[in-house]
């Protein structure tokens, strides 16, 4: 596609350089018009190779099933499948439960922590900043591995930590609730950081006079961060938000280590399934299938950042 | 006075005390590492360094080669990102300095892939590698993310405050695009190379899913996969030697973090505000 618009939009080129004999060839020859087809192919191969190929190929694939080592045309029986299979409905209610707890506590923890940072008699800023993030460049497959120890039943720190104020020791990986909460502690501890430095930047862009002219009318702090930052910040809350949202989506490390999405199925993501029905079982019709309405859902949720963030910023 | 020393105080102690939340599993992880199976599940747990590092070493070693997996991962990273930073640069590049037909179509083309996530590609990816006999390689783990949406829409953005003038002026001086773009572009973009180059750095050493499922024999495995597979059965899992495991997976990545934060963080703020 891009060599035919590279050779169309040749013949104007060669009004430039003055060459009178114009073969084949020249109309690939390095110029200004030339070059930008030049810069972009290797994205274009790439890009063809590992995007397109895989996303048509993936939507043909969801309409076969895969048995036997052959595949056979069944029309849209995986989507019907899909639609009845309640470990997929699990998966999306998974991710509406830490929308609903991870994502907002999360927000709130990396806006508070952004606003204390930017304090102005804030001593050690610097140090503040690269610990919080520091949990961000982790391994997943690594923190994962501690959480699961730290979280651990009969001998995990935050059981023993428990028992010295007389709690009981609670069964946090396999319990449905307990799974969750380990998952949900284990991502907030993660992201919170990575989100934190989103927020600064947010902050940053706010204009000081809207801070000034609020300290001449005797605002307090927590009127500014109410009625100023709260407000201004609003399209990034929302970025981070639907960001946050699609990562739970997608999400597979933690799950994969940490409770293997289980017990039943309790913590089990879009993505782990997409993985267990794809190169567990082999299904991979099916798994193609589940692809695609991760595709959509994730599509629908950045039409929706797309539109409110662009209603947000002026 | 005291109306000033109050707010500050908790914010101190506040700011103190997520801190402490933050760095005390990589604590836990470096002492755990330090000390037997059986000092680490003791109640209370162990927090203090241990004498068993050079025993769970041994014992780490003759379940995984260590040199081995350092060298795949190192190597799929540094290939992977100095292939993303020449593909994305380029690209960036093309979209902003050039006008050329079907430069929307490409840029919308290229940010609406930034909404799909690399698992729907997975399974028709792991058939392809499969088929061209490039499963369980370097390039299957290295290609596919290189399609990544991300990387030219950072440089692009850096692309826009690069001053055409200078573009002019070598034209006139008798550079052809190649030379302009290797002698006089890329060296005045260092600062942002280097943001995307550890972000992406960072990103490839860290990936999981993809790797798992194209690589299958162990001398292949980069360092998450061999430390999943460190897990193994439950009932004799060596905490020990996972823990050592998971601080020489993490270590690397943290000096890098260490020296080039400025531009790490840049990297990611890059991605977030919008121009």
């Amino acid at each position: 596609m891009s060599t035919q618009t590279a050779t169309s939009k040749e013949t104007n080129a060669q009004t430039r350089p003055p060459k009178p004999k114009a073969g084949f060839f020249s109309h690939f020859k390095l110029s200004i018009k030339t070059a930008p087809y030049y810069f972009l192919l290797p994205a274009i191969l790439v890009f063809g190779a590992f995007m397109v190929y895989p996303v048509i190929s993936s939507l043909i694939l969801s309409f076969q099933t895969f048995d036997m080592g052959e595949y056979s045309f069944v029309a849209l029986d995986n989507y019907k499948t899909l639609m009845g299979d309640p470990i997929f409905w699990q998966a999306l209610g998974n991710t509406c439960i830490y929308l609903i707890i991870q994502v907002p506590a999360m927000v709130v923890l990396s806006l508070t922590f952004a606003t204390l940072l930017d304090q102005k008699f804030l001593k050690g800023r610097t140090l503040f900043r690269m610990s919080l993030f520091l949990p961000s460049i982790t391994a997943l497959v690594a923190y994962a591995l501690i959480f699961k120890l730290l979280f651990n039943t009969e001998y995990g720190m935050i059981n023993y930590m428990l028992s010295m104020f007389g709690v009981d020791k609670i069964d946090w990986l396999n319990t449905a609730w307990g799974a969750r909460f380990t998952i949900i502690a284990g991502i907030t501890w993660r992201w919170t950081g990575y989100n934190m430095i989103i927020m600064i930047a947010g902050l940053q862009a706010i204009p000081l006079e809207l801070y000034e002219s609020a300290d001449i009318d005797g605002a307090g702090a927590w009127k500014k961060f109410w009625y100023i930052t709260v407000p201004m910040m609003k399209s990034i809350i929302l970025f981070v938000s639907i960001t946050s949202t699609i990562g739970t989506l997608q999400m597979f490390d933690e799950s994969f280590i940490l409770t293997n999405g289980g017990p039943d199925n309790a913590t089990i993501t879009v993505g782990h399934y997409l993985y267990n029905s794809g190169f567990r079982y082999f299904k991979f019709g099916y798994a193609a299938a589940i692809s695609y309405v991760l595709v959509l859902v994730i599509g629908i949720l950045s039409f929706l950042q797309f539109k409110f963030t662009n209603g947000g910023e002026d | 006075m005291a109306k000033k020393v109050i707010p500050r105080v908790i914010t101190y102690l506040f700011l103190i005390i997520a801190v402490v939340v933050s760095l005390f599993p990589f604590y836990f992880m470096f002492v755990s590492a330090t000390n037997t199976n059986h000092e680490i599940l003791a109640a209370p747990p162990t927090l203090m360094f241990g004498s068993s590092l050079m025993s769970n070493l041994a014992t780490l070693s003759k379940k995984i080669d260590c040199v081995r997996v350092f060298i795949n991962s190192l190597f799929v990273s540094v290939t992977f990102t100095a292939l993303v930073i020449l593909i994305d640069s380029m690209a960036g590049y093309a979209l902003v300095k050039y006008q050329f037909k079907g430069r929307g179509i490409f840029f919308a083309v290229i940010m609406m892939t930034m909404m799909i996530p690399m698992e729907a590609m997975y399974i028709p990816l792991f058939t392809l590698m499969t088929n061209i006999g490039w499963a369980n390689s370097y390039q299957a783990v290295i290609l596919p993310p290189l399609a990544n949406a991300f990387g030219i829409f950072l440089m692009r953005q850096n692309f826009i405050a690069f001053p055409t003038a200078m573009l002019e002026a070598a034209r006139l001086d008798g550079c052809n695009e190649f030379q302009i773009f290797g002698r006089i572009v890329m060296p005045n973009m260092k600062p942002a190379l280097g943001a995307l180059g550890i972000y992406m750095f960072m990103s490839v050493w860290n990936s999981f899913m993809w790797p798992l499922i194209i690589l299958s024999t162990k001398d292949m495995y980069t360092f998450p996969v061999a430390l999943s597979m460190l897990e193994g059965n439950q009932w004799r899992r060596d905490y020990g030697v996972i823990m050592l495991m998971a601080s020489i997976t993490t270590l690397p990545i943290m000096a890098i973090f260490l020296i080039f934060q400025k531009q790490f963080v840049a990297g990611i703020m890059g991605g977030a505000i919008k121009e």
